[in-house]
């Protein structure tokens, strides 16, 4: 029985690698098609390798996109750190501090993680307007930052319920105040969750399009508002399209590459399951 | 007196947060709300009181019977798509097998990547054009010999709607994959161990021991997919522009609101939108933190 099980264990592995193809293909497509010359470039010839590697196509898709990814790099940082700031913070006193109301503080505040924005849009923009913040990043930082407080505080809120109540308290004899045990005792252990956090806001803010679509002007779109208008377009060709979508796809992939890790643990607090 | 000081200033650290939700989130909604019940529909905001004739309106309007229609057909497929691949992942990675990190990484990273870029990918994969023009995986199926597969994609009539679950699945079913990685990983070995004792085999282990245990998971899996499939919007945006057979709620709130101006109409959506996710979310929420209380 067992040598059985062992020997047809290979089999495993032709529905693991067919679904691997199935992840795949979209990825191969971008790559095969932006690293083709402009001239090789033809629908018939889609699924071919390229004879050759050329940046025609990227250095096309970069040329018309390279302001808006600009504009994302200068608005995923400060949606993230502020954000990721707050998070800390309330998840400390909703964790270690917890006041009368906090238990029903907490879920009221996750709440905010899953409503359709589609039910506050229309008050967000006229709110927007109302601050003259609409039309330019700080109103769609903004945006990022106070619909972000939900994940953060959550994941901040697990981080530190893991954390020994002793050494807290121990701080408390040492004359540590609230605000003290924060700065000497939390935040030099809170990177882990500071990193969690700064990925996941990083990539939620990077591929967001509803708040960006509705609260940016032309000129300060991020990268998937013009991307989705280039593919939209007819005068684009469709290979600057594909190549468009890689390199808008670029930074949340090398996120994902080299801190995947971390990006898991953020997926899985969207879950609840801290 | 200290401990009274510092309960204000354990409040005053939160409360940033706290009157930023209760006016962005709470504030907002129940601004929507007014404005659903509103005659707004122009640029000038106009309040007078129309009941619920944006709802009747909606209700009695084609193009949200579609919405309603594509919805359910989008849910529906990708749900039960991703469930279904997501578990079959999660049990052939669980076989102690070499290359599982390898495997888990690929089939997650779509979970990094816009649903932006998704669409246009897809776009271009699910390609309709047929005969000289095919291209996209019509034409890959055509060179592989599978030309029974070749089909007109999101532009099939009426079920055109189904095949945008696809990109979604390929987005989300990693993701579901990783849940039940995560509950396959919580069930301990001695419950398998005894039941090959008895004499139990794989199949009959995981009919009785190992899906009964997972059923917690699916139903999260189930809630996070089902609220993400009512808002789905920007994929469906990006893989064909806005076209009425692949109409939502989320395209048509934007489109008569933004472009129409119909604010008393979009509000009316969005607040159907929240109430449907509500339903989903609300009593996962009370659960999930009365069993975390518990534990």
């Amino acid at each position: 029985m067992r040598a059985r099980t062992r020997s047809n264990k290979w089999l495993i592995y032709i529905p693991l690698i067919l679904a691997a193809f199935f992840y795949l293909i979209p990825m191969y497509v971008m790559l095969v098609t932006g690293f083709k010359g402009f001239e090789e470039v033809s629908l018939k010839t889609m699924w071919d390798l390229p004879k050759a590697i050329r940046f025609d196509n990227f250095i096309e898709a970069y040329d018309k996109l390279a302001p808006y990814l600009w504009n994302s790099f200068n608005m995923v940082f400060p949606a993230a750190i502020i954000s990721s700031i707050l998070g800390s913070l309330n998840g400390y006193v909703l964790a270690k501090w917890k006041f009368k109301g906090s238990e029903i503080i907490f879920p009221a505040i996750l709440f905010g993680m899953f409503i359709p924005y589609q039910s506050i849009l229309i008050p967000l923009v006229e709110f927007m307007r109302d601050i003259n913040l609409y039309g330019g990043l700080p109103g769609l930082v903004l945006a990022h930052v106070i619909y972000g407080i939900p994940i953060t505080t959550l994941t901040f809120r697990n981080y530190y319920a893991t954390i020994p109540k002793e050494l807290i308290e121990a701080s408390r004899i040492d004359g540590c105040g609230l605000l003290s045990s924060y700065w000497h005792i939390l935040l030099p252990i809170s990177a882990p969750a500071f990193v969690v956090v700064i990925i996941w806001q990083f990539t939620s803010a990077w591929n967001d399009f509803l708040f960006a679509v509705v609260l940016t002007s032309p000129t300060n779109w991020p990268v998937t508002v013009a991307l989705n208008n280039m593919a939209g377009s007819q005068i684009i060709a469709w290979n600057v399209q594909m190549a468009g979508s890689f390199l808008a796809a670029v930074p949340t992939l090398l996120v994902y590459i080299f801190l995947g890790r971390y990006f898991l643990r953020g997926l899985m607090a969207g879950a609840l399951k801290g | 007196m200290r401990i009274k000081r510092e309960t204000l200033l354990s409040v005053a650290l939160v409360t940033p947060s706290i009157i930023a939700i209760a006016v962005f989130v709470y504030g907002f909604i129940g601004w929507t709300a007014r404005v659903s019940l509103s005659k707004w529909k122009g640029l000038l905001p106009d309040y007078t009181w129309v009941g619920l004739d944006n709802f009747k309106g909606l209700f009695q309007d084609p193009r949200f019977h579609i919405d309603i229609r594509n919805t359910l057909i989008f849910t529906v497929i990708f749900v039960i798509g991703s469930l279904i691949i997501g578990l079959g992942l999660a049990i052939l990675l669980d076989q102690n097998i070499k290359g599982e990190g390898f495997f888990r990484s690929l089939y997650l990273f779509p979970m990094a990547i816009s649903f932006i870029v998704t669409g246009v990918v897809w776009r271009w994969l699910m390609n309709p054009a047929t005969g000289s023009r095919m291209s996209g995986l019509n034409l890959l199926f055509d060179k592989l010999g599978l030309d029974f597969l070749i089909n007109q994609w999101y532009t099939t009539p009426t079920w055109g709607i189904a095949f945008i679950a696809i990109p979604a699945i390929w987005q989300m079913s990693g993701y579901t994959m990783a849940l039940y990685l995560g509950g396959l990983r919580g069930i301990p070995i001695e419950l398998r161990e005894a039941a090959q004792v008895d004499g139990a085999n794989e199949f009959q282990i995981y009919q009785n021991i190992i899906l009964p245990l997972l059923r917690p998971i699916t139903l999260s899996a189930m809630i996070i997919l089902g609220h993400i499939s009512l808002k789905v919007f920007d994929l469906i945006v990006a893989v064909s522009g806005k076209q009425l057979p692949l109409d939502v709620p989320a395209i048509y709130m934007w489109q008569v609101t933004f472009d129409g101006y119909f604010f008393g109409r979009g509000a009316a959506i969005g607040i159907l939108l929240l109430l449907s996710v509500a339903v989903l979310i609300i009593p996962y929420l009370i659960y999930t933190l009365r069993t975390e209380a518990e534990v």
